[in-house]
């Protein structure tokens, strides 16, 4: 994973709660078998309409997502974070992610980064005054400035560190694999085992 | 597994069970633990690029022996026997049955009587066991939990990670109990407890927490109601939800395929009699539910929080006082063409759909079944019946209840995720309204412009005979003894 330490790019204010995975990447789109490509498959429902703020310039070169709350719902298509990174985001602001969408997020490289939401609404309103004005991130000293406007994030510091490193978690969980084998060990015969199969 | 149990909860008991390693450091600081993962379930939509991941890096399946796969969300639910016409839908199933065999994974495909839904064939097989981990990329893998397990979906990333390591790196969760209390008036069901949870916390109300779902109410229900429960607590935002396993969970499970047999049965059920939250145990959070006031529950917007009793209007977007709550309710409302204050019951629907992760198992199908037996369905409104697996499609068919809803009227199709998310070709049209047993009301979950009432199979099968959103109360009597019969 690529290292993720600050961010500056131009905000793209999305005046909606409960943004669902269904939005951000209808199902349609997940018969695809690869993990590149899906930038057409972003908010392709509400891309249809002229009015929506993807279609507008310079909101169409965006890369950083300022959205309401409860931003990532529903199902766990890990799909929603590469269609957004795609697109060309690298991260979302929302005052609160689903949990899933949030992991997924920062498996690959994605920020989502949780601002108050009274720090979201005068971004907002900063970003519609004053359209292209861009946002700089700094995962470091976590915190967000939009025109006059700093505030800062919250992130676990687990995920800001592997962001900050772009560690691959599944390297990391292979350091402890004498552990896992150990665990193993001690696991009762009578646990359920798929193979062979039984009908 | 043994260790001190004072002061914990089921989620935190089945937590411990399975850390290989603890996370160093403390509260906020304390790094991830290493989670030990008892069962995998892979289905085509979320795997395939896990498995390239695994190709490239040059890693191996560690478990293939507790991992399983079945394909659901793309499969057709007619013609099986064809081959797929839809070529991408094609192609991602016959990747994942190459991925299965180089990687020497179990696979139920198409056409196999254990093919289904991922969540109902994991349960039916007896591999779902109390105490278990169990993951999937799919968020409706809490369903499972209705068994004691901890069971949460991911997403591609953690599917490859357990594939390479069967383990995942997860900070724990913060425990919720959800109390319901009472007895459940006739008609009213598990899909009712579960979307009045969601509308009481919200969509974000779980977020971060495991949810307990305790108390006389979740005692009396069966197991498939339990993991109709379940099966929705992602959709308040929580990852995962328990019921603590008891003589229901035990006589569900003997003499499943995967159950175990003889010595090891009584010393599993030695073990699964210690999960349970102690008295002394506090929880992160409390709710409480009146179960004997609930009324049948339907929703009216685009999002599983925004429902209302079936007995109550469209609500108006005034009757939110949070500014992001209004906008939702007026978009909701714009999208789901209501007008707020139309009664619920005066809201007509084209289609039926009973069937999802949620709805499809044997005990939904029979509900359904005895309220439309010797009725007449709705001329206008199609009714599709979609079993959750095959398995329970030849449960059914042996109980002739295909043949109940074939003379209602109903299509009696092939098991699958179907309409629930329309991967497939059950998709509804622009603007026709659905009343389905599904899980979620997104905008164009089920077809692009298609509006969804997410209701429990009792009223799903009433509003089939009714036309409009509807309960059995609101049915004309039928003087067939057969029809008569309870439909709680």
């Amino acid at each position: 994973m690529e290292k993720f330490t600050t961010h500056t790019g131009i905000g793209v204010p999305l005046r909606q709660s409960n943004v669902d995975t269904d939005q951000i990447i209808p199902a349609v789109y997940l018969k695809r078998i690869t993990r590149t490509g899906f930038e057409d498959a972003l908010f392709a429902g509400w891309r249809k309409n002229d009015d929506f703020i993807l279609n507008q310039e310079p909101f169409n070169r965006g890369s950083v997502l300022v959205a309401g709350p409860d931003f990532g719902t529903g199902s766990s298509r890990e799909h929603a974070v590469w269609a957004l990174k795609d697109y060309g985001f690298r991260v979302v602001l929302s005052s609160r992610f689903a949990d899933i969408f949030r992991g997924n997020s920062g498996k690959q490289g994605l920020l989502a980064a949780e601002v108050a939401q009274d720090d979201i609404e005068l971004i907002w309103k900063e970003l519609e005054n004053h359209p292209g004005t861009e946002i700089t991130v700094d995962l470091a000293a976590k915190t967000v400035m939009c025109g006059t406007i700093t505030a800062p994030f919250e992130i676990d510091d687990y995920t800001r560190w592997r962001l900050l490193e772009g560690l691959d978690d599944i390297g990391l969980t292979l350091h402890h694999e004498a552990e896992i084998t150990s665990y193993e060990a001690t696991r009762p015969s009578w646990k359920p085992k798929t193979l062979p199969a039984k009908v | 597994m043994a260790g001190n149990t004072a002061g914990r909860t089921l989620a935190e008991k089945v937590w411990e069970a399975h850390v290989v390693r603890r996370g160093e450091g403390e509260g906020a600081a304390r790094q991830p633990d290493l989670l030990f993962i008892d069962l995998h379930l892979v289905h085509e939509v979320t795997s395939p690029q896990a498995f390239e991941g695994l190709r490239l890096a040059g890693r191996k399946l560690r478990r293939p022996d507790l991992t399983i796969a079945t394909e659901d969300h793309n499969t057709p639910t007619l013609d099986i026997d064809k081959p797929i016409a839809d070529l991408t839908s094609r192609t991602q199933i016959e990747t994942l049955r190459t991925n299965c065999r180089e990687f020497g994974v179990r696979l139920h495909s198409l056409g196999d009587a254990e093919q289904g839904i991922v969540h109902v064939v994991g349960p039916q097989l007896g591999l779902t066991q109390p105490g278990m981990t169990v993951v999937c990329g799919d968020s409706h893998t809490s369903t499972h939990g209705a068994f004691g397990a901890l069971a949460f979906g991911i997403g591609t990333s953690e599917v490859e990670h357990v594939m390479a390591t069967q383990t995942l790196s997860l900070k724990p969760f913060k425990t919720m109990a959800i109390n319901v209390e009472g007895t459940l008036r006739p008609g009213v069901t598990a899909k009712d407890i579960i979307l009045a949870v969601i509308a009481k916390i919200g969509t974000g109300g779980g977020q971060g927490y495991v949810l307990e779902y305790r108390g006389s109410a979740i005692r009396a229900l069966s197991m498939e109601a339990r993991m109709t429960i379940c099966n929705m607590s992602i959709e308040a935002g929580a990852r995962a939800g328990m019921v603590a396993p008891d003589q229901t969970t035990f006589e569900y499970l003997k003499g499943r395929p995967h159950a175990p047999e003889g010595a090891d049965w009584d010393a599993a059920v030695e073990y699964w009699q210690t999960l349970h939250t102690e008295d002394d145990a506090e929880f992160d959070a409390e709710v409480f539910l009146d179960a004997s006031t609930l009324e049948p529950f339907v929703t009216w917007g685009t999002n599983p929080g925004q429902g209302v009793s079936l007995s109550e209007a469209v609500p108006s977007p005034d009757d939110f006082a949070d500014e992001n709550a209004k906008a939702a309710a007026e978009r909701a409302l714009a999208y789901m063409g209501l007008e707020a204050g139309t009664p619920m019951k005066e809201i007509p629907v084209d289609t039926v759909f009973l069937g999802s992760c949620t709805n499809s198992r044997i005990e939904d199908l029979r509900i359904a079944a005895d309220i439309i037996r010797g009725r007449q369905k709705a001329p206008n409104v199609r009714m599709m019946v979609v079993p959750g697996s095959a398995r329970v499609r030849l449960e059914a068919e042996a109980e002739g209840l295909d043949q109940v809803f074939k003379e209602f009227g109903a299509e009696w199709r092939f098991a699958g995720c179907s309409m629930c998310l329309g991967m497939n070709p059950d998709q509804l049209a622009p603007g026709e309204r659905c009343a389905s047993t599904s899980n979620r009301n997104f905008e164009g979950r089920q077809g692009k412009g298609g509006r969804t009432h997410l209701v429990s199979p009792v009223v799903a099968a009433a509003t089939a005979v009714r036309g409009t959103l509807s309960s059995p109360s609101d049915l004309d009597p039928v003087t067939n003894d057969a029809a008569t019969r309870s439909a709680a």
